[in-house]
């Protein structure tokens, strides 16, 4: 016979790490779609990539409006406080929620040609993590404004963002996986990440809950990623090694958990979207 | 011809779609469902062991009637599906000629989109930035190569595509039912160019219902009848046996 094929349907071998080599061989087209998504999202608009630094600035203009009178007494530099919340919150909601718009709209193609099913979502993290760069430069003028300091533990930022990085790409491959087979799931994710966030005191400091509900805050694992985030910057001190803990192994926990139940699924996607 | 030859290798493949009774659109009627075990499937055979070897430089032609299951054999053969039994082995890249709109982006530039559908086609930017010229100049776009997709009628979206797949020149190329796009002059051209692949080293599987088409260009036709293989040869033959 020949030489080896270059694709082989019998081949085996684990959907978990064939997946990893179809990606990097997709790279330049990654590479595109990460640059492509605020192209197109912006480019009818004035301002264009611009949005991506004032929304979340107007969010937090508008809840320091509504809440700075309220939690005055236990968050100084209320706006710093909102804004770094808003800001690892948005990466999160916006990259599951964008895999999965992708992925549908990318359904069309993948009817017709081999992709590696998770690039979508995977550009989507990708997209977010340039959106959340961009939206760093804002924080830092909003601080030198009010006077925040500058803390040193800004270091800790890459680590935080990394995890949060994992758990949201875990999470939007199984939010995707899930929403090929329903069409329900998109809508249903949009209100379940609202809820989600009035749960998780991105907004609000989490001593105003009630004792009893302290526990819960432990099992929340967008809290103590969040934590890991807002820490450094806001309060200037690395997050405890309990946090640090629970958001690696929340992460990790995520991510494999995510990858799996996508590649396990990924050849019965082409038969769905 | 030797088997060092073969691009394409079918062996008994068969592809099933399991299409449920009724659609089941929403998770909790999935659950209700579930639960009361009331999910049920029919079962579909696209393809009934089909088994067929196209080597280098072939242009091989598909006919059949509608639901024959040509398209699934070129979905089998694109790597979109896993066959459900049996086996596909390719060597080289596989690009299929996408359909209008498909792998484009319409708020995009023609520019932008050339290589994102390039890179679609799995192919890498240096490749494509290399070639940008002449597949502007074949698709006769230069002058709205800078302007969004949007702004472009489906005639100058489906050369775009024309000209990027059969550009890029991928050792197997896919056509399903396409050649018919633009004005005649631009599908002499395209014929030209498929026919320009003979003895080229890319090996071409085309899916026409014109039958004329398929005879001027391939050197072999496969006829599919209910997903079965039913006979591979010259075209004459194939398609007077067929239209007996």
């Amino acid at each position: 016979m020949n030489s080896t094929p270059t694709y082989d349907s019998a081949a085996r071998g684990a959907p978990f790490l064939r997946e990893l080599v179809e990606l990097a061989r997709f790279r330049d087209l990654l590479g595109l779609l990460v640059n492509n998504i605020n192209k197109t999202r912006y480019r009818r608009s004035a301002l264009g990539v611009l949005w991506t630094l004032l929304n979340p600035l107007l969010n937090m203009a508008v809840l320091t409006f509504a809440f700075s009178q309220i939690f005055k007494f236990d968050l100084p530099h209320y706006p710093v406080y909102v804004l770094t919340g808003l800001i690892a919150w948005n990466f999160f909601s916006q990259t599951t929620t964008y895999a999965m718009n992708t992925l549908i709209w990318g359904g069309s193609l993948l009817r017709r040609i081999y992709l590696p099913r998770s690039i979508f979502a995977v550009s989507s993290i990708g997209n977010g993590l340039v959106n959340l760069g961009l939206s760093l430069i804002p924080l830092v003028i909003l601080m030198l404004l009010l006077g925040h300091p500058l803390y040193a533990t800004w270091w800790f930022l890459p680590i935080a963002v990394l995890l949060w990085a994992m758990f949201a790409l875990g999470v939007a491959l199984f939010m995707s996986a899930l929403a090929v087979f329903f069409a329900d799931v998109v809508e249903m994710w949009g209100v379940a990440i609202q809820a989600w966030f009035f749960l998780t005191p991105v907004m609000y400091p989490k001593e105003i809950l009630p004792e009893r509900f302290i526990w819960y805050m432990n099992v929340n694992p967008a809290h103590n990623l969040l934590e890991l985030f807002r820490v450094p910057l806001y309060l200037g001190h690395v997050p405890g090694p309990n946090t640090i803990a629970a958001a690696v192994a929340e992460a990790v926990v995520a991510l494999l958990v995510g990858w799996w139940v996508f590649t396990s699924k990924s050849n019965e996607i082409a038969y769905r979207v | 011809m030797t088997d060092n030859d073969l691009v394409i290798s079918l062996a008994d493949v068969s592809v099933r779609y399991r299409v449920p009774h009724e659609r089941i659109p929403t998770i909790k009627e999935y659950a209700i469902r579930w639960l009361r075990r009331r999910i049920r499937y029919q079962d579909f055979w696209a393809l009934r062991s089909v088994s067929l070897e196209v080597h280098r430089n072939e242009v091989l032609g598909i006919i059949g009637a509608n639901g024959a299951g040509k398209s699934t054999l070129l979905k089998v053969v694109a790597r979109v599906l896993q066959p459900t039994s049996g086996r596909v082995r390719l060597w080289g890249r596989v690009a299929p000629l996408l359909e209008l709109g498909a792998g484009f982006d319409p708020e995009l530039t023609g520019r932008e989109n050339i290589f994102l559908n390039g890179t679609i086609l799995g192919f890498c930017r240096n490749d494509i930035a290399g070639r940008i010229d002449r597949i502007v100049e074949f698709a006769g776009l230069e002058e709205f190569i800078d302007a969004p997709l949007r702004t472009y009628s489906s005639g100058m979206y489906a050369r775009l595509g024309f000209a990027v797949a059969t550009d890029i020149r991928p050792e197997i190329l896919i056509i399903d039912e396409i050649l018919s796009v633009g004005d005649a002059a631009f599908q002499e051209k395209s014929f030209d160019r498929v026919r320009s692949f003979l003895g080229d080293g890319t090996t071409v599987l085309l899916v026409s219902h014109s039958l004329d088409q398929i005879a001027r260009l391939c050197q072999r036709v496969a006829w599919l009848q209910h997903g079965e293989l039913v006979t591979v040869g010259p075209p004459d033959e194939v398609i007077a046996r067929y239209r007996a």
